[in-house]
């Protein structure tokens, strides 16, 4: 009898952190392979490449890459509370985790607004006219690459709030985090590939 | 339940991994203000390497987990490069 109970609170750490680990795999690979895209394109168009890069802004870049880490920093430590017992400050380092996000797109969206009024958009007029078509590239690239890095942070922040849930109402504890281990694992890879993205589109001239 | 008791990681390792990630990022634009070339290029991704290292290492946890789940995680990186190795051969002696 009381078999059937254990079955229906079935909890295996493991199997939850291999399946996340799993997925994050189809994560990298789907980022891998649009880094060889512009690798190539990089490669086949170096000079519009450098020329079009100059139209990014590196210190929000900087700013945002800052704001990142940091959260990153925070998920992990929200880990380390929830084992110890520290419910309160848990709760509190998501939260900040979920602050920096926004922030995080609230810059990108004055960022991406920025270049809307130039005229940089995915098929604006200014662009087939006045560029060339590696510069083309280059933003389409930064339009789909960071625009799909932005919808994972969304992604990202809706795990967490899910768990931040899960935690205040008692069933993510100290004897079961793999959800919040899941998130923070999610919110980690998030930072992966903007480690890659920003110097790729902001630093190399 | 043989719940293996989690290694828990202090908060003051996470406090020196960020100082070390911030550290990097501010070489990365450092280096690449100045006109190096093509060094530019190998400086930075050799940073941002160093960074998702770390990211990998502590944030990720790869250092207190089972030498499989490091495996499987070195094992797509290693597909990863191979993929741009290939594809370069292609485009650089085509």
């Amino acid at each position: 009898m009381s078999q059937v109970i254990h079955h229906e609170d079935h909890y295996d750490a493991e199997g939850s952190k291999i399946g996340m680990w799993l997925f994050i795999f189809t994560e990298l690979l789907l980022f891998g392979g649009l880094f060889l895209i512009y690798s190539v394109y990089r490669y086949r168009n170096q000079d519009a490449f450098h020329l079009a890069a100059e139209e990014l802004d590196r210190t929000i870049g900087t700013i945002n890459t800052v704001i990142l880490l940091i959260s990153s920093m925070t998920i992990a430590m929200s880990t380390t509370a929830l084992q110890k017992g520290q419910k309160k400050i848990t709760l509190l380092l998501m939260v900040t985790t979920v602050v920096l996000g926004i922030v995080f797109l609230v810059n990108k969206y004055f960022e991406w607004g920025l270049k809307f009024e130039h005229g940089i958009f995915p098929g604006s007029e200014h662009m087939k006219t006045t560029m060339s078509q590696g510069e083309i590239l280059f933003f389409g690239l930064y339009f789909v690459m960071t625009g799909l890095h932005a919808l994972h942070i969304i992604i990202g922040l809706i795990l967490i709030l899910v768990a931040y849930v899960r935690i205040t109402n008692g069933t993510v504890h100290a004897n079961r985090p793999s959800l919040l281990e899941n998130a923070g694992l999610y919110w980690h890879l998030v930072d992966l590939i903007w480690i890659f993205l920003f110097p790729l589109f902001y630093l190399i001239h | 339940m043989e719940n293996e008791k989690h290694h828990i990681v202090p908060y003051r390792t996470y406090v020196f991994i960020l100082i070390a990630l911030l550290a990097c990022t501010f070489i990365s634009v450092g280096i690449t203000t100045i006109e190096l070339g093509e060094l530019t290029v190998t400086g930075a991704l050799l940073l941002a390497s160093i960074k998702s290292f770390l990211v990998l290492t502590y944030f990720m946890h790869l250092k207190y987990d089972k030498p499989y789940i490091k495996i499987m995680v070195a094992f797509v990186f290693v597909l990863f490069v191979a993929v741009i190795v290939i594809t370069f051969f292609d485009y650089l002696f085509r």
